[in-house]
Parts: C-alpha cells; structure tokens; sequence
C-alpha cells in the first residue's frame, strides 16, 4: 500500500476529500485506476481492499484525495472489512462519498445506498459497469434516479473510461452546491412513528448535526451513535418511551421481534421499488447467462473438483517448462558479468567479493525470475476471473472436514505466491480461531520465493520431463501436509464453534491485461528489489563468512605440497582441497560444524545445515547460500559449472528429499514471519508457530530420509 | 417444515422465516437472504455440503448447516 504525502500546492486550488464506498466486486479499485492511474491491486474476489487506500490527483484546479474503503455489503461490523469501512465512514472527516454501484445488480447494491442515505453527507452515486450492463440489456435511466434519491447519478464504465470525466465534475458540482436533502421513503408504519419522533424533536429544539428525519431513522434502526448522544440529552427521558412505543408498532407490522430485521425488509421494499422505476430489462432474458454456463462446468459435483486439479497441474507444468527457457540466458549473462568484472578488478580479495558474493548470489536468485512470472500470472488470473470463488465453494465440504473454512482457500492459494498477503488476506475470516488456524497452515503453501530450492534439486535429480511432475507433487504434498496439521490443531489448540459459511460467487469476468500486468509487474519488481538490496547484502555477508578469518597455516601448508605437483590434474585436485580446507575452517564452515551434530540425523552436510539457517532470513538466500558455498568449495569436474551439477554430485538423493521437506514446512522468512505475528495479534504465537513448524519439519524430513535411504 | 437444505436443483422457494441469530442473521439479510425473499437453488457441492443458489442476480455459496436454518416454501 502507498501513502502518497500531500503536495505543495497553489493557493487557490481547493482540496476534495472524497471517501469510495460500495459492495464487493463492484469495480471501486479498477475505478479508481481509471480516474488517476493508480496502481492498485484489483481482484475479483471480496477482500482485496483490507486497508483503505488512498490516492491523490489534480483536476482542473481541484486536488483530489480518494480513500478507497474496503468493499461492504451492508452497513455491519461483520468482517474486518466492514468494521474499517463503517468505522471510517462514521468517525473521520471528509467531503463527500462516491458510491459506486455494479449496474447489472442495481437492486442489491441499493442495499449499501439506502444504509449511506441516511448519512449527514453529500453523495454521488457512480453507476459503474454501465457498458456490461447495457450488452445485457439493461437500461437504467440515471436522470430519474437522480431524482428519485435526491443523489446525483452517473453512468461511468471504469473498463472503458466512459464517463470517468462526468464523474468528476458531478464530484465537483456536488462539492460546490448546499447538500440537499435524500429522498429515503418507508412504509406508512415506519413513516408515521417518524413524523412523530422528527415532530417532537423540533418541538424541544434538539441540537443535531444530522436533519431531524435522520435522527429519527437512525434511532429506530437503533444505530448507537445516535443514542450515545440523545442519551446525554434532558429530552432522552420523554423520548424513551415514545421510542419503545415506536419499535413495537414497527414490529408488529412486519412480524418479527428483530428491529432490524423490520428495517432491512423496509429497505428492501425501497430498494425494489427504486429498481422498478428506474431500470429497462429489454429483452428479457430467460436464456442461461454464460456464467451460468461455465459454472455447469467447472462447479460440476463431479468433474469440478478433477478440472481445478488440472488448472493447478497445468500452472506448475508451465512455471518449470517455460520458466526453463529463459534462464539458460539469464544464467550465461551472470556467467559472462562475473568474468567481465571480475577481470577489470585486480585486488584477489575485492574480485571474490564481488564475483563469487554479489554476483553469484544475487544471479542464483534473478535466474528464477521467469518461473516466480509464471506463477505469479496464473494466480492473478485466479483471482481475477472470479474461479477462485468457485474453488471455495468446491473445496469448503472437503476443508470443513480438516477444521478449515472453505474461505481459508483463498489465503491459502495465496500463499502460494507469497506468504505475506497470505498472511493478510486471512482477515477475511471473521472467527478469531479459524483466522488462526488458517495463519499457521499458509507456511504449508510453499510461496514463490521456494520455488527456486524446488527447481534447483528437482533439476538436478531428475530429467527435465520429470521435474515438472516432481515440482507438482512437492507442492501438492505441502498442501496436504497442511491439512492434515489444520486438523491436528484444530482438535487440540483451536477448538470451538465454526464460522457460518456465507459467500458471494462473482460473475465470471475476463481478466484486463493492464490488471494483470500491474499485479505481475508490481510483485515482480518487489523480488527483483529484494535480490538486489537484501540478498546482495545476505551474499556479501555469507561470503565474508564463508571467507575469514584466513588460516595462513593450512594455506601454507597446501602451497607446498601445489607446487610439488608434477601433472596439472594433481595440481587442480590440491587447489580444490585447499579450498575445501579453507571453507571448512571459515566461521561459515564453524557454525555449519557445530549445527552439523543437530541436522546429521537427516542426512544433511554442514553446507545444507547453513542454508537452512540462511533461509530463515529469506528462503531465496537458501539458494544462494548453496551457490556460494558450492562456487567457493570443491568442484572437481569443470563440466558441472552449475549449480545443479555440483548439487547432484556432492548431495544423495535422500538427504536432498529431506532437504525439500525441511524447506516445505519450516519457518518462512523474516518478513513474513514478522507480518504472521502481526496478524495472529501476539509474539506467543510466533513462538508456537517457530516451536510447532520446526518440529513438523524435523519429524517429517527424518522420515522421509530414512524411508528414502531404505527404497533406493 | 421445510428448509432450504431440503430443495432440489433448480427448485425456486420463497423464504418464510430465518432461524438463525444475531450476526449470522445480519449476515444473510445484507446478501439479501430475508423473509419473501424468492431463492432459486442452482447446485450441490459433492455430498452437498455447500449450496449455490441465486437471491436476485447474485450468486451465494452455502453451507449446508446455514442452509438449514433458512425456511422456505416452494414456489
């Protein structure tokens, strides 16, 4: 999220705050795009816009400050979304509110509309989605709506831009008129016990910065606020009574001793109403939407779940076949920089720094950029086309049964990509176990930044047709193992009530590639920033480590018996036991050393065992961690130039499995880690979080280990 | 009494009462799920643990407990 500081600006230009309300899914973000070129996350899914947001833009000699407010149905405290939403719309200063409306649904988004009416605040309503809504033959006539609400509407397509510009100046005449009042009408009920409490408070001159009607309303909606305020006020005394007397009146007539449940139903009424006024269904459509088309499909009972898996199978098969091409390149021009550089640099010591630090570290990580591109795409278009919805949907019988919600899905595929907008992305879930619980099990989704540990050993342990297959079942198997350790936890530390299951499923929409692009572009950038601030600086410190103190004696010791070498092959082989002497005796080798004893049980050398606790910084490191240390130490054969190479050569096939399984389930890296015990609300929870993935991993990579030993 | 778990695909049902409390009930009037509210029911999850049905021009997902609570009479 980007906070933007205001600028400086001329003096005569006038400052609108504006304040972006509207339900999910409606197009607030991809609006807001459109209006100031912001980049934004936008998916098509509730709950992309947790934080509200804000973006700053100038018109004619306006300056504009947009807070986009995470998507509300209503106006309840349900969801973490709606409590900020509420929450802001109540308590901070600002001009006016958009509300923006999905003009293909309008009577359900009236919903939200009538709720803001009652508001003491200028509106304007954006009839967003106008074009979709007029290739399905809806005609809504904005001019009358207008009227009707006493709110200027306007018909606007973020996806088009049409009339992004009447939009504004509507924003701006609203901005410059005197508010005027809304035309909220109820039943003769509802309107008789209002004109009696309005009359009342006029007649006792009740001091309100809201209109007497409003007052009223939001009284017998038994809005809190509201009462908070008349309840200091002389005038509560004889208004108690004529309230209470006013609720049973209002119950009565709609059957039910919920005032709430009164007032949603009178909302609904007008909503309806409204709706029959001001929208033209021309061709009536009795013909199957294609939503409902694709739905037939892809949530069949029993083809949808095998299609899903299939989606998944086909994204991994991409990331590793068409990830490969390209790193080849990637892979020759950090070769081809190392001997560039290195060749201008005379110092022995600066040289190593920079070739065999920096530049190998930092290559190991930029070399799975076209994999981290892929996958990041395929869960852009996830999210954006609206399946996601529908995999919750399939999937939440099958996670109920592990103590998880259906919802969790969508932090947990999250969690492939990255960790920490899975962590975020959990608020969705009210429940504050099944939140937990969904927070300790997205460490199981192994994120990208994995990926390449995954790459690199099924790359050099298996053929290229294979490696593909193995990167899908490592992942499958991670998700598996989650849902297994939800289950454990859920019958021993998270037990209780389930959250209620209630979930809109989007329409089906085709992804824009602007969208996609930006979502990719942007966490894209993030891991290239990352490769080349914090893992350079993680490269230049392993290689420090990895090259002090400088033991003079071994050095000595091996220049004799070098230069005593006859044949070059002796020489070759002494200059690479020097360096292997060397590495060991460095403070790497001393800590990978004295680890060793902990990680000897699963199979692991002390190179293993330190880019394990490197990867505790950042998995990424783990990679370049084992680059450097592998570049540095012995490498006999010259063909295997790569990494992979050496890897298959020093490192068995079982202790590599259980190398994997240990990069699957412990800890994930210091960011997230740090965004983990932020959401979870407590440092204990990061410590159980530490204590139970440590021991899951450990556990489990001493049994695949020694299966593994015993099968081959 | 007849619930909304109890309906066929493609049935439509009109709502007659909501049996369930405080937030959950919020919940489902916000997506329009409230008494006379008309529901048609698309489709079962496998071993219809999850509902999809159509309130309106929206879609919701369900579970098959929170469909329970839902009373409905066939239109």
């Amino acid at each position: 999220m980007k906070t933007i500081e205001p600028m400086a600006c001329p003096v005569v230009a006038k400052h609108i705050k504006v304040a972006l309300v509207g339900q999910p899914n409606v197009g607030k973000s991809m609006l807001i795009n459109s209006v100031s070129n912001a980049h934004l996350h936008v998916g098509n899914f509730s709950g992309v816009t947790v934080d509200k947001t804000e973006v700053l833009f100038d018109y004619k000699s306006y300056h504009f400050t947009v807070v986009d407010l995470p998507g509300t149905y209503a106006f309840t405290d349900y969801t973490i979304e709606e409590r900020v939403t509420h929450e802001y719309l109540c308590n901070y200063e600002y001009d006016l509110i958009i509300n923006v409306i999905d003009s293909t649904n309008l009577e359900k988004n009236l919903q939200l509309t009538s709720e803001l009416l009652t508001m003491n605040k200028k509106m304007v309503i954006a009839l967003n989605m106008s074009d979709e809504a007029q290739k399905e033959g809806i005609e809504i006539s904005g001019d009358y709506m207008s009227e009707l609400l006493g709110v200027r509407c306007i018909k606007v397509s973020a996806a088009t831009k049409e009339g992004i510009e009447s939009l504004i100046d509507g924003i701006i005449d609203t901005y410059e008129e005197e508010k005027s009042d809304t035309k909220l009408i109820f039943s003769e009920a509802v309107e008789e016990e209002i004109t009696k409490i309005v009359s009342y408070l006029r007649k006792h001159k009740y001091d309100a910065n809201n209109s007497y009607r409003n007052v009223a309303i939001n009284l017998l909606k038994n809005n809190k606020k509201t009462y908070v305020k008349i309840h200091e006020d002389p005038i509560w005394t004889e208004l108690q009574p004529i309230l209470i007397e006013a609720s049973k009146h209002i119950e009565l007539h709609h059957n039910t001793d919920d005032i709430k449940e009164a007032f949603a139903e009178e909302y609904a009424a007008f909503n309806r109403g409204i709706t029959a006024e001001v929208v033209q269904q021309k061709n009536a459509e009795i013909k199957a939407t294609l939503t409902d088309k694709i739905d037939g499909v892809l949530i069949h009972s029993f083809v949808g779940i095998p299609i899903f898996l299939f989606f998944m199978w086909g994204l991994f098969q991409l990331t590793f076949e068409i990830g490969a091409i390209p790193m080849d390149y990637i892979d020759m021009f950090f070769a081809w920089l190392g001997d560039t550089v290195g060749a201008t640099i005379s110092n022995d010591d600066i040289r190593s720094l920079v070739v065999d630090g920096i530049i190998a570290g930092v290559g190991a990580v930029v070399l799975f950029v076209p994999n981290i591109i892929i996958l990041f795409v395929g869960i852009a278009l996830l999210e954006s086309t609206g399946y996601m919805s529908r995999v919750a949907f399939l999937l939440d019988g099958f996670f109920h049964k592990f103590g998880l919600h259906g919802q969790s899905f969508i932090p947990l595929v999250t969690g492939f990509g990255c960790s920490i907008p899975a962590y975020m992305s959990a608020r969705i879930l009210k429940n504050d176990r099944d939140r937990l619980l969904t927070l300790f099990i997205i460490g199981f989704m192994s994120c990208g930044a994995r990926l390449p540990v995954y790459v690199l050993f099924a790359g050099a342990f298996f053929s290229p047709e294979m490696a593909g297959n193995v990167l899908f079942i490592i992942y499958i198997s991670g998700a598996i193992l989650g849902l297994i350790a939800a289950k454990i936890l859920k019958i021993t530390a998270f037990k209780g009530v389930d959250e209620p299951f209630v979930m809109e499923m989007p329409k089906y929409r085709l992804p824009s590639m602007k969208l996609i692009y930006h979502t990719v572009a942007t966490k894209t950038m993030m891991y290239l920033k990352k490769a080349g601030t914090f893992i350079a600086a993680a490269s230049m410190l392993i290689w420090f480590l990895s090259n002090y103190p400088k033991n003079i004696e071994i050095e000595k010791s091996y220049e004799l018996k070098i230069a005593l070498s006859t044949t070059q092959e002796e020489k070759t082989l002494q200059e690479n036991m020097l360096a292997e002497a060397l590495l060991e005796d460095s403070y790497l080798g001393r800590i990978g050393k004295f680890s060793e004893p902990i990680f000897e049980p699963l199979g692991f050398d002390w190179k293993m065992s330190v880019a394990l606790q490197t990867g505790l910084a950042a998995k990424e490191v783990v990679v370049s961690t084992l680059g450097v240390l592998y570049s540095l130490g012995a490498d006999v054969d010259p063909d295997s130039r790569s990494l992979a190479g050496a890897i298959s050569k020093h490192i068995s096939f079982a202790s590599a499995v259980a190398f994997i399984v240990v990069i699957m389930i412990y800890l994930p890296c210091l960011a997230a880690s740090i965004v983990f015990t932020r959401e979870a609300g407590h440092i204990k929870y990061f410590f159980y979080l530490f204590v139970f993935t440590s021991l899951t991993a450990y556990i489990m990579a001493f049994l695949v280990y020694n299966i593994t030993k015993i099968i081959f | 009494m007849k619930t909304l778990l109890d309906c066929e695909k493609t049935c439509r049902v009109k709502v007659l009462k909501l049996n369930a409390q405080n937030e959950l009930k919020q919940r489902l009037i916000s997506f329009g799920i409230m008494k006379e509210a008309v529901i048609e029911v698309l489709t079962h999850a496998p071993a219809k643990s999850t509902i999809e049905i159509k309130v309106g021009k929206m879609r919701i997902a369900l579970r098959a407990q929170e469909a329970k609570l839902i009373e409905v009479e066939k239109l």
